[in-house]
């Protein structure tokens, strides 16, 4: 068999994206939290707060620590394996990931390093605002990652001439059509993730009756905002499907799994899209809602697949299967937050057992939700890489090989494997020690600009009790 | 109109992107070039010490030229990064793997060797890789259409591997310096001995490399031997400092190998640059060739020209903190 580079491009971009993303949506979210945490601390004085967001900037420092190492990856992706795309877009994405890169750098010169090291150093005024600028550098980071990617899905304000893209208008281009609806919705997908992680290590601190007072303040605190930032993904997410229709009409048919181009069309809520004989299996579904929903009336017209040549439709079923993923994970996150509500009264949410089981294992659902959105995205696109412009064949670096291809893929995902088993096995450590070991620091130095040195906690479980939950529990 | 030659005023900053990048990252990847064959894990542990306060941000450098590149030069980014294709992913892996052996190690006891290796085995990596690219890029591209048309494994020839072993015992002969002026006892001891045989080395590598380059290269040959006789003086400077490193090493100075080195490095850099001036990619594009758009190449300028001074001005502070001599025991426990 053949070898196309172009193939194994594509997976092993989807593959260290994955990767790099998982990190920044994380911290996105867990920064605005210790934000918040050191805002509360500062006006109530109250040394639950501190507490907590003690603990939480110790996970954020690792979690961060990897979202930089991966991230330096991903700079050198468009030029390794997308070359032609890279000379064609520089003049534009160029000067966006340099602010992205800019903006980061900056963060981590002046401000992280206080955040992670100064509180004993700085009057506490400072470190809240330390706070406050590390959150928002996340978002400035997002900001311009997210208008690259969404020039890439509408683009406008730029010119095709000789091959190149110009930028005709920074405006136009920097806040493209799509560019606040994904904005919107990844904030929105950041607080749900730092929300759920939180609210989820909170419920199991619960189960195991490890430092109750401060747990149940954190997962009060989380489920009142999910009860808002839920519901509200779900009314962003419906307009960014209304905008996707309008500019990206093909790649609705596939979240649609709809061929022809009809009214009254059905939401499927089961499907098995078959491309080669462009039709569904086993369909089950529920009539018309499909056209309700993205036309508002029961007989709107929704547009089909075959309005566009095979080879310019995407691969259907994975675009169709992330989508329900993405929505099904949204709508389950919805009901967890009701449920919080319900239970509200007499702060049951805090003792009912199946409800901080089940935030246990919700913790890990944005992450998942976060990564089918983007497939539904980025695999709808396909063919094209800049939308109606540009596709992905004519963007592959003209002298990769497939042999070449196929080993940086290996590669990266072998380096992957070792370096961030290493890096989850030991922010588990880090939850498993918990907030208690508040006191019990070491005496390393103080290095700024190390993330990681911020969570003074070994990397074995050897000769070390204060990781054992038995001998600490109920304080 | 066209107010300023952006194209030029960009290759100054790359250009100081990058000399920053090798001394500074240089001598934090020489220590860990050096790691293994440390007198004990106790000087080891000061070794790393004496880095793992400045290493990263030494390292985004490296993020900032990258990115800088694709903005600025982008015929640069998408020429030599494809033609690279596996030294940069050689690179990167060796970059993350000592990456997290910092992180690690400190944290790490019955598994402290494997972060050892991590460490020392991605520093030695990424030094090659970086010296390979060098070598590659005195070579020069094989380009049509300001696209790469050559072969994955084109950087890899006798002359490259020659460079990238070159870069191995520069590195090394930085970090050995920077340990002489950052420790004491008997690590201090260890780098003085070590530091002439290292200079002796580069100095070889140097010297062969110099005598090959202008069979590699008709450019080279030319600019030598013929109109730009000036250049000479850059090679007499680069032995100047390899005898001011001689005599500091003898005379037991701390500071001066290490200053001396820089030179050597800055020295040896700046007769590449003149050798190549103005063209960016080898051997038919020159720096305005490759340029992106002027309103592109303003729109970030604009950026950097705040960032850059606010960056010096921490670079400078870190330093300033963490300065004068690493202890065995301090810093971690
Ligand atoms: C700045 C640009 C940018 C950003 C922010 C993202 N992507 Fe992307 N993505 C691309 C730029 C891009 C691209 C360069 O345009 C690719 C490479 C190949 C392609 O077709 O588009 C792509 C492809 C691509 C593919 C493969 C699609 C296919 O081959 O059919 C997947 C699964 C993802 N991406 C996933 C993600 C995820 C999980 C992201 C979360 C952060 C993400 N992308 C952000
Ligand atoms: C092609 C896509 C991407 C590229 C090229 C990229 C590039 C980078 C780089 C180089 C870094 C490290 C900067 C440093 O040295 O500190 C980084 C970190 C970061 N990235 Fe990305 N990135 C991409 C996708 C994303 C996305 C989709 C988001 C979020 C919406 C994001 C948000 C961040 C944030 C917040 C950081 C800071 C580190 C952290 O929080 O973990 N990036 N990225
Ligand atoms: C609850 C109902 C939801 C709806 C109706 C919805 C709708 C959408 C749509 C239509 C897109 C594709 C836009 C395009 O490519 O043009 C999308 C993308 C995405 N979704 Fe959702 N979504 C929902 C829930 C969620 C949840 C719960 C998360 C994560 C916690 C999430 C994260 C994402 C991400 C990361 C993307 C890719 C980036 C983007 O294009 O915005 N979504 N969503």
């Amino acid at each position: 068999m053949e070898l196309d580079p172009l193939i194994l491009s594509r997976i092993q971009f989807a593959f260290v994206v994955s990767f790099h993303a998982i990190f920044p949506v994380f911290t996105i979210g867990l920064a605005s939290y210790i934000a918040v945490l050191e805002g509360l601390a500062f006006k109530t004085g109250n040394p639950v707060w501190v507490k907590l967001s003690a603990f939480w900037t110790k996970v954020f420092a690792v979690v961060f620590g990897m979202g930089v190492v991966s991230g330096i990856v991903m700079s050198f992706q468009f030029g390794t394996n997308w070359s032609n795309f890279a000379q064609a877009s520089a003049n534009f994405l160029g000067p966006i990931l340099s602010y992205e890169v800019i903006t980061a750098f900056f963060l981590e010169a002046a401000f992280l390093g206080v955040l992670l090291f100064g509180r004993d150093k700085v009057p506490a005024g400072v470190h809240l605002f330390a706070a406050i600028m590390v959150a928002t550098g996340t978002f400035i980071s997002s900001f311009w990652i997210l208008s690259a990617n969404s020039w890439m899905q509408t683009p406008a304000g730029t010119e095709l001439r000789d091959g190149v893209f110009h930028v005709t208008s920074w405006s136009m281009a920097i806040f493209n059509p799509s560019f606040w609806y994904r904005f919107v919705h990844m904030a929105l997908a950041s607080f749900l993730t730092g929300g759920f992680v939180v609210a989820g290590v909170s419920a199991w601190y619960l189960l195991l009756g490890r430092e109750v007072e401060a747990n149940r303040k954190a997962l009060s605190m989380c489920l009142w905002l999910l009860l808002i930032i839920a519901p509200a993904q779900l009314v962003v997410g419906d307009f960014h499907g209304l905008n996707t229709l309008e500019h990206q009409p093909t790649k609705v048919a596939a979240m649609e799994g709809n061929w022809e181009t009809s009214r009254n069309v059905p939401l499927l809520l089961f499907a098995i899209p078959d491309q080669e004989n462009q039709t569904n299996h086993f369909e089950i579904g529920i009539p018309s809602l499909a056209s309700m929903i993205l036309t508002h009336e029961w007989d709107g017209e929704v547009p089909g697949l075959n309005a566009v040549p095979v080879e310019e439709q995407p691969p259907v079923g994975i675009v169709f299967w992330s989508f329900r993923i993405m929505v099904g994970l949204g709508i389950l996150m919805i009901l967890f937050a009701l449920a919080g509500l319900f239970l509200r009264p007499q702060g049951r949410y805090a003792r009912t057992t199946w409800f901080l089981q089940g935030l246990r294992f919700m913790s890990i659902a944005p992450f998942f939700a976060v990564l089918a959105g983007w497939f539904v995205t980025e695999v709808g696109r396909a063919p094209w890489l800049v939308y109606g412009i540009m596709t992905q064949a004519e963007a592959v670096t003209p002298s990769l090989t497939g042999g070449m291809a196929l080993f940086t893929l290996i590669g990266y995902v072998v380096v992957y494997a070792l370096v961030f088993s290493a890096g989850v096995y030991y922010l588990m450590r880090v939850l498993y020690v918990g907030l208690e070991d508040q006191q019990e620091h070491d005496h390393e130095a103080e290095r700024p600009a190390r993330p990681f040195s911020a969570a003074h906690v070994p990397f074995e479980y050897a000769d070390d009790n204060s990781a054992n939950p038995a001998n600490q529990g109920g304080h | 109109m066209e107010l300023f030659d952006l194209p030029l005023i960009w290759a100054f900053i790359i250009g100081f992107g990058i000399i920053m990048y090798v001394l500074m990252d240089g001598f934090d990847l020489g220590v860990g070039i050096l790691f293994p064959f440390a007198p004990n894990e106790e000087s080891r542990d000061t070794m790393m010490n004496s880095v793992a306060p400045v290493w990263d941000g030494n390292e985004t450098w490296l993020v900032l030229g990258g990115a800088g590149l694709l903005a600025a030069f982008p015929l640069v980014y998408s020429i030599l990064l494809p033609a690279l294709y596996i030294g940069v992913f050689l690179l990167l892996a060796g970059l993350i793997f000592r990456g997290v052996a910092f992180e690690f190690r400190f944290k790490a006891r019955t598994s402290r060797y494997l972060w050892n290796w991590s460490f020392a085995g991605g520093s030695t990596v990424a030094s090659f890789a970086q010296g390979a690219v060098v070598g590659a890029y005195i070579q020069g591209f094989e380009t049509a259409n300001g696209v790469y048309v050559g072969g994955a494994l084109d950087w890899l020839t006798p002359f490259t591997v020659l460079t990238g072993l070159g870069m191995l015992a520069g590195y090394a002969l930085l970090g050995s310096t920077w340990l002489i002026l950052k420790t004491e006892g008997r690590l201090q001891e260890w780098a003085y001995r070590i530091t002439l045989p290292l200079l002796a080395a580069v100095l070889v590598v140097f010297g062969i490399i110099s005598v090959w380059t202008p069979f590699v290269d008709d450019m080279v040959r030319q600019r030598w031997f013929s109109n730009l006789t000036v250049i000479w003086i850059l090679p007499v400077l680069t032995l100047l400092c390899a005898f001011q490193i001689f005599r500091s090493v003898r005379n037991r100075l701390e500071g001066m190998p290490f200053v001396a080195t820089m030179g050597l490095f800055i020295t040896t850099y700046l007769g590449l640059v003149v050798s190549r001036w103005p063209y960016v990619v080898p051997p038919e594009y020159t720096l305005w060739d490759a340029a992106s758009a002027y309103e592109s190449q303003l729109f970030l300028l604009i950026g950097l020209l705040f960032v850059i001074p606010i960056v010096l001005v921490y670079t400078a502070w870190t330093y300033w903190v963490f300065r004068g001599k690493v202890r065995a025991g301090e810093g971690y426990h």
